[in-house]
C-alpha cells in the first residue's frame, strides 16, 4: 500500500455553506486539512458531517463557497473525476462481483488491461491479509474482512484523499477497536490524507492528528484531541466529548486568567480563556475524574446528596443530585485512597479551579 | 389547419409546461442534493431515456388517445372525403347513441348494450370479491408458508391459457351439448338441457373466471400486510369472527380491496373475448358493438364515440366508487 | 374445540371449491383433447385419441398465426423491456410534484379497456402511415401495428416491474462506482444492469407471454394478418374442435415445462447464496473468536 508521498494533498474549505431546499446543513464552514493528516469530523447525527464529506467527494455542490484539494478549486468536478476515495458507511461493495473485481473496479474503469489488472488485485489482497481470497463473493466475507476489502478497493485507485464516512459502525464492539488501530497503522503506511466522519468521539480521539467537532451545521472548534478534551472552545464541545459536569451561573467577578460564577451551588471558580466578564451567562465545567471528594477552598467546593454510587472495579462513579439539572458525577479512581461516602448522604466535592473552566452560555450536548 | 394536427401540439405544450415546472422549482427551493438530470445519466444515456418515454408516451399513449377522441367529433366519411369539405367538427356520432340515425325514437339497443355492460360488470366485480376475499385472507392471514406457495401456483397455472381456450373450455361445460347438461341429462335429473348460456349464465362465469387473479392479488397484498396481532387482539377482546372482519381486516384492507374492485371492474367492462364466446345470442354486449361498427361496417368515427363514451362511462364510475369509499386514486394504484 | 375443527371442514371445502372452479374447465378441456369425438366431449369417453395433436400441427392458419405470434411477441419485447426500464429510472429522478402525474399517465394503458387501445393505435397509425403512398404500402401492416397497440400497455407492465426491483437498489453502489472514477453510462452498464438482471429475465418472458396471449388490442389493430389468438378465436366463433383442446394441452404443457426449469434454477440459486451465507458466517466465527488475524488467513 505504500504510495509516492506527493501523492498527498490537502483539502481546503473556503466559507463552504450546503442548503437543502429550507434547510442549511452545513454554515459558513472554513478549514485547511493538511496532505498527509488523519483529519476526523466529530458530532452528533443530523451535525451536517456527512454532508461536508459528500461535499469533498463532490456528490453535493456546495450552495457557497470552495472546495479545494491541492490547492485546486473543484467546482463542477464531479466525484468520478476527483482525487478521492470515499469509504461508504455500508461500505457499498458491489455484491455481483467477486473481491479481486470489487477491488480493481477503479482499475477497470481506467482501461487498466486485465492481466495488470489481476496482478494489482493479488498484491492488494496479500496486504489485506486476504491473499489467493479474490475469487470469493463479497457475500462470503465477515465483517471485517468486508472492511478490508472496501478500503483495499478505495486505495487501488491511489487517491489523494482517502474520505471515511463511519466504516466501523457496522461492526461488533471488539472487532471495532481492532480495526481502530488497524486503519491508524494503514494510514501512516500509506501517507494519503485520511478524512474521517463518526459521531463516536473514542474513534476519533485513538485515531485523528486532527479533529473537528460539528453541531448543527457548524464548526465548533478545529483542535487535536488533546486539546480538544482539555481546552473546549464551546460549551458544546465541552459537553459532547467526554463526560462533564456543567454548572451554569452568571459571571460574578472575572479577571484575565480565573472567573467566579454564581450558581445554585453558590460561588465556583474556573479558568476564564475566553475573557467573560462580571454579568455574562456562563457554564463551569468540571469533569468527573478532575474532582474529588473532599472539601476544599470556598469557591470550589460544593455539596450535594448522593443518589447513586457505581462500582466498576477500576474506579467508581459517584453521583449527585443535580439540583434539577443532570445529576453531578465524581469519578473516584483506586490509588486516590478516598473513602466513598453512603448512599443519601451529603458529600462535599472539591477541584483544582485550574481544571475547571468556564465558558460562554451555549447549547449543551446532552442535557 | 386541421383538427387532426391540433392534436400534435397538445402534448407539446404538455411537455413545456413540465419543462417549465421543473425550472420554476429548481429556481424556488435550490437544493444541492439536486442534481441536473444529464449530470445524472450522462449525456449519451440520458437523451436514450428520453427518447424512448417519450415515443412511448406520445405515439403509443397520448397522441393515439387524443386522436381517437378527435375521430369521434368528425362525420363517417369515405377516405376520400376526409379532409375535405364535410370533414366538419361534429357532435353526431354521441347523437346517435341516443338517437339512431335513421330517425325513429330512442337508440334502445345501444343505450341496452351500455347499461347491460355496466351492469354486468359490476355484478362480476361484486361475485369476484366474494368469491377472493376468503381465499385471500387465508393466505395472507392463515395459511402455512408452504401451502400457501402452493397456492400461489395454483392460482396462476389455469392463467397460463389464454383467454380465448379458457372461454373455450367453459363452453364445453355450460353448452347445451356440453359436459354439465349431459351429466343432468344422463342421471335423469332433467329432461332438456338448460341453456346455460342464452340465459347469460356463461358471461357472469367466463367473466368472473377470467379476472379472478385480478381480484385477489391485491386483496392478497392488501391483507398481508396487516398485522396479525391486531386481530389477535379482536379476537382477544371478545368480537366475533365477522366483526374482526368488518372492523379490523376490511377497513386496512381498503386500498387493495378498491384496487381489485376497479381492475375487475374495467377489464369486465373492456371484455371482448368472453361476451363474444360466451354470451346468449340475444345479449349484445358493448364492446361487441365498437367491434361491429369497426369490422361490419367500417365506421370508425363512430365506433370512435363509443369507445370514448365506454371510457369515460367507466372513469367516471370509478371515481364516484372512490369517492364512495373514500380511498384515493394513489392509494389504489400502488 | 368443536366449532374449530368446523370451521377447518368449511374453509378445506371452500378451497376445493375455489380450485374445482379454477381447474375444472381445463381439466375437462384437457380429457376432451383426447377423446375422438368430433365434437369436444369429456363424458362419456369413447376412446384414445392423439388425431387432434395431428390436426392441429396440419393446420396452416393456425401455424401462420403461431409465427405471427412469435414475431410480433419478439418485437414487443425489443421495445418494451426498453421503454419500461427507461421510465423505471426517470420515474426515480423525476421531481416530486411531477411524478404523481407521470405515474397516472404511465400506468393508464393498464386501466384503459384493451379494445380502446387497439382503436386508437390503428387510427392514430393509420393516420400517420398514410403521409405517402409509399409508407403506407410498408408499414400500415396489421403485425406492425398490433406491436405499437401492444407495446403501449405491455411498457407499462414492464415499467412495474422495474420499478419494484429499483426500490431494493442501493444508491450507494452506484456512487460507490462513480467515486471510484466511473462515468455515468459506466455505472448503468457496470452496476445497476447487472443488479437489474433478474428484472430484466421476468420482463421478458412477461412481455413475450402478456403479447402471445394478447386479443382485444390485437383483434383491432392486426387488420387483414393474423395471430395465433386471433385465428383461434375465429375457430372459436365457428364452431367447435377438439383440436382447440389439443392447442390447451400444448400450451400448458410448454408452460409447465418452463415454470420448473425455472424452480431448478431459482433452487440452485438459493442453495449458492445459503452456501456463501454459511461460509461468511464461518468467517465471522473465526474472526470474533480469536484474533482478525488469525480469521482472516485461515479462512
Amino acid at each position: 500500500m505504500e504510495q509516492n508521498r506527493d501523492m498527498r494533498a490537502g483539502v481546503e474549505l473556503d466559507h463552504v455553506t450546503v442548503r437543502f431546499g429550507e434547510f442549511t446543513a452545513v454554515k459558513d464552514a472554513t478549514l485547511d486539512i493538511r496532505g498527509g493528516e488523519f483529519f476526523s469530523f466529530l458530532g452528533p447525527s443530523g451535525c451536517g458531517k456527512t454532508t461536508i464529506l459528500r461535499t469533498i467527494s463532490g456528490f453535493l455542490d456546495p450552495s457557497e463557497g470552495k472546495v479545494r484539494i491541492g490547492g485546486q478549486d473543484m467546482n463542477g468536478i464531479g466525484p468520478n473525476k476527483r482525487p478521492t476515495a470515499l469509504i461508504f458507511q455500508n461500505l457499498a461493495l458491489f455484491p455481483l462481483m467477486s473481491v479481486a473485481e470489487n477491488i480493481t473496479y477503479g482499475l477497470r474503469v481506467r482501461g487498466v488491461s486485465k492481466a495488470d489488472r489481476m496482478k494489482r488485485a493479488n498484491e492488494l489482497l496479500e496486504q489485506i491479509a486476504l491473499p489467493g481470497q479474490g475469487d470469493k463473493l463479497v457475500s462470503e466475507l465477515s465483517g471485517g474482512q468486508k472492511q478490508r476489502v472496501a478500503i483495499a478497493r478505495a486505495l487501488a485507485v491511489q487517491p489523494k484523499v482517502l474520505l471515511l464516512d463511519e466504516p466501523l459502525s457496522a461492526l461488533d464492539l471488539k472487532l471495532r477497536q481492532h480495526m481502530r488501530a488497524e486503519l491508524r497503522s494503514i494510514q501512516q503506511q500509506v501517507g494519503i490524507t485520511f478524512i474521517y466522519i463518526t459521531h463516536d468521539q473514542g474513534e476519533a480521539l485513538t485515531m485523528s492528528d486532527r479533529i473537528a467537532v460539528m453541531s448543527d451545521g457548524v464548526i465548533q472548534q478545529i483542535a487535536d484531541g488533546r486539546n480538544v478534551y482539555d481546552e473546549p472552545a464551546t460549551a458544546f464541545v465541552a459537553s459532547f466529548v467526554g463526560e462533564n459536569n456543567a454548572f451554569a451561573g452568571t459571571v460574578a467577578r472575572a479577571d484575565n486568567t480565573f472567573a467566579v460564577l454564581d450558581t445554585p451551588f453558590g460561588p465556583l471558580r474556573g479558568r476564564n480563556p475566553k475573557g467573560l466578564k462580571s454579568g455574562d451567562r456562563a457554564i463551569l465545567f468540571v469533569r468527573p475524574e478532575s474532582a474529588r471528594l473532599a472539601r476544599g477552598e470556598g469557591d470550589t467546593t460544593l455539596s450535594s446528596r448522593v443518589k447513586n454510587i457505581a462500582f466498576e472495579g477500576n474506579m467508581t462513579h459517584v453521583f449527585l443530585d443535580g439540583a434539577g439539572k443532570k445529576d453531578i458525577t465524581v469519578t473516584v479512581g483506586r490509588q486516590d485512597g478516598a473513602s466513598i461516602p453512603e448512599q443519601g448522604a451529603d458529600a462535599a466535592i472539591s477541584y483544582n479551579p485550574a481544571l475547571g473552566l468556564v465558558l460562554p452560555d451555549g447549547k449543551l450536548a446532552r442535557e | 389547419m386541421s383538427s387532426r394536427s391540433l392534436v400534435f401540439i397538445v402534448p407539446l405544450v404538455v411537455i413545456a409546461i413540465f419543462w417549465l415546472m421543473a425550472r420554476v422549482e429548481r429556481r424556488m427551493a435550490p437544493d444541492a442534493s439536486q442534481k441536473g438530470y444529464f449530470e445524472r445519466n450522462g449525456k449519451v444515456l440520458g437523451i436514450a431515456f428520453i427518447l424512448l418515454v417519450a415515443f412511448w408516451m406520445l405515439f403509443l399513449v397520448v397522441l393515439p388517445y387524443l386522436y381517437m377522441v378527435v375521430e369521434s367529433f368528425h362525420p363517417t366519411l369515405t377516405p376520400l372525403k376526409r379532409g375535405g369539405p364535410e370533414d366538419v367538427l361534429t357532435l353526431r356520432q354521441y347523437e346517435s347513441f341516443i338517437v339512431p340515425p335513421t330517425g325513429g325514437g330512442l337508440n334502445w339497443t345501444h343505450i341496452n348494450a351500455f347499461l347491460f355492460s355496466i351492469f354486468a360488470s359490476v355484478v362480476v366485480t361484486a361475485i369476484n370479491f366474494v368469491i377472493c376475499y376468503p381465499l385471500a385472507y387465508y393466505m395472507a392471514q392463515a395459511g402455512a408458508p408452504q401451502r400457501v406457495r402452493l397456492i400461489l401456483l395454483g392460482l396462476v397455472v389455469p392463467y397460463w391459457v389464454n383467454e380465448i381456450l379458457r372461454a373455450f373450455s367453459l363452453r364445453l361445460l355450460l353448452a347445451t351439448k356440453g359436459l354439465i347438461n349431459n351429466v343432468l341429462v344422463g342421471a335423469g335429473i332433467i329432461d332438456t338441457p338448460i341453456d346455460f348460456l342464452g340465459q347469460n349464465v356463461g358471461l357472469y362465469v367466463g367473466l368472473s373466471y377470467a379476472y379472478l387473479l385480478v381480484m385477489i392479488f391485491p386483496l392478497y397484498n392488501a391483507i398481508e400486510s396487516l398485522d396479525k396481532n391486531q386481530i389477535e387482539a379482536a379476537r382477544d377482546l371478545g368480537a366475533p369472527w365477522w366483526r374482526i372482519h368488518k372492523d379490523v381486516v376490511i377497513p386496512y384492507a381498503k386500498p387493495g380491496i378498491a384496487s381489485g374492485c376497479t381492475m375487475v371492474f374495467m377489464f369486465s367492462a373492456g371484455a371482448l373475448a368472453a361476451p363474444q364466446f360466451l354470451g346468449g345470442p340475444r345479449t349484445l354486449w358493448f364492446t361487441s358493438v365498437i367491434y361491429n361498427f369497426f369490422f361490419q361496417n367500417f365506421n370508425w368515427a363512430r365506433g370512435s364515440a363509443y369507445a370514448f363514451i365506454l371510457l369515460a362511462a367507466c372513469i367516471a364510475l370509478v371515481m364516484v366508487m372512490l369517492r364512495l369509499f373514500k380511498v384515493s386514486l394513489g392509494e389504489t394504484i400502488k | 374445540m368443536r366449532s374449530k375443527h368446523v370451521m377447518k371442514i368449511m374453509v378445506g371445502f371452500y378451497i376445493l371449491l375455489f380450485f374445482g372452479y379454477l381447474f375444472g374447465p381445463i381439466i375437462v378441456m384437457a380429457i376432451t383433447a383426447f377423446n375422438p369425438p368430433n365434437y369436444p366431449q369429456a363424458y362419456p369417453i369413447e376412446g384414445f385419441t392423439l388425431d387432434w395433436f395431428v390436426k392441429l400441427w396440419n393446420d396452416r392458419a393456425m401455424m401462420d398465426g403461431l409465427l405471427n405470434s412469435i414475431i410480433i411477441g419478439l418485437c414487443v419485447v425489443a421495445i418494451s423491456v426498453p421503454v419500461g426500464l427507461a421510465a423505471a429510472i426517470m420515474m426515480t429522478q423525476i421531481y416530486h410534484r411531477a411524478r404523481g402525474l407521470f405515474y397516472l399517465v404511465t400506468i393508464s394503458p393498464l386501466l384503459t379497456p384493451g379494445v380502446i387501445i387497439g382503436i386508437s393505435t390503428v387510427i392514430f397509425w393509420k393516420d400517420v402511415m398514410s403521409v405517402t403512398d409509399v409508407t403506407k404500402a410498408i408499414f400500415y401492416k396489421g403485425i406492425i401495428l398490433a406491436v405499437l397497440g401492444q407495446a403501449s400497455f405491455i411498457s407499462a407492465y414492464v415499467l412495474l416491474i422495474f420499478m419494484a426491483r429499483l426500490t431494493r437498489f442501493d444508491r450507494a453502489q452506484e456512487e460507490a462506482a462513480l467515486d471510484l472514477g466511473a462515468s455515468h453510462p459506466q455505472v448503468f452498464w457496470h452496476i445497476l444492469l447487472p443488479f437489474l438482471k433478474p428484472a430484466i429475465v421476468s420482463a421478458i418472458v412477461i412481455a413475450f407471454l402478456s403479447s402471445f396471449e394478447n386479443y382485444n388490442t390485437t383483434t383491432f389493430a392486426i387488420l387483414a394478418d393474423k395471430t395465433l389468438v386471433t385465428v383461434l378465436a375465429g375457430q372459436a366463433r365457428q364452431g367447435t374442435t377438439p383440436a382447440l383442446s389439443a392447442l390447451a394441452v400444448v400450451i400448458i404443457s410448454f408452460s409447465l415445462c418452463g415454470a420448473i426449469i425455472y424452480e431448478v434454477l431459482k433452487r440452485r440459486e438459493q442453495r449458492l447464496a445459503d452456501a456463501a451465507r454459511e461460509r461468511a458466517k464461518i468467517a465471522e466465527q473465526a474472526e470474533v473468536g480469536g484474533t482478525p488475524e488469525l480469521a482472516t488467513s485461515s479462512a
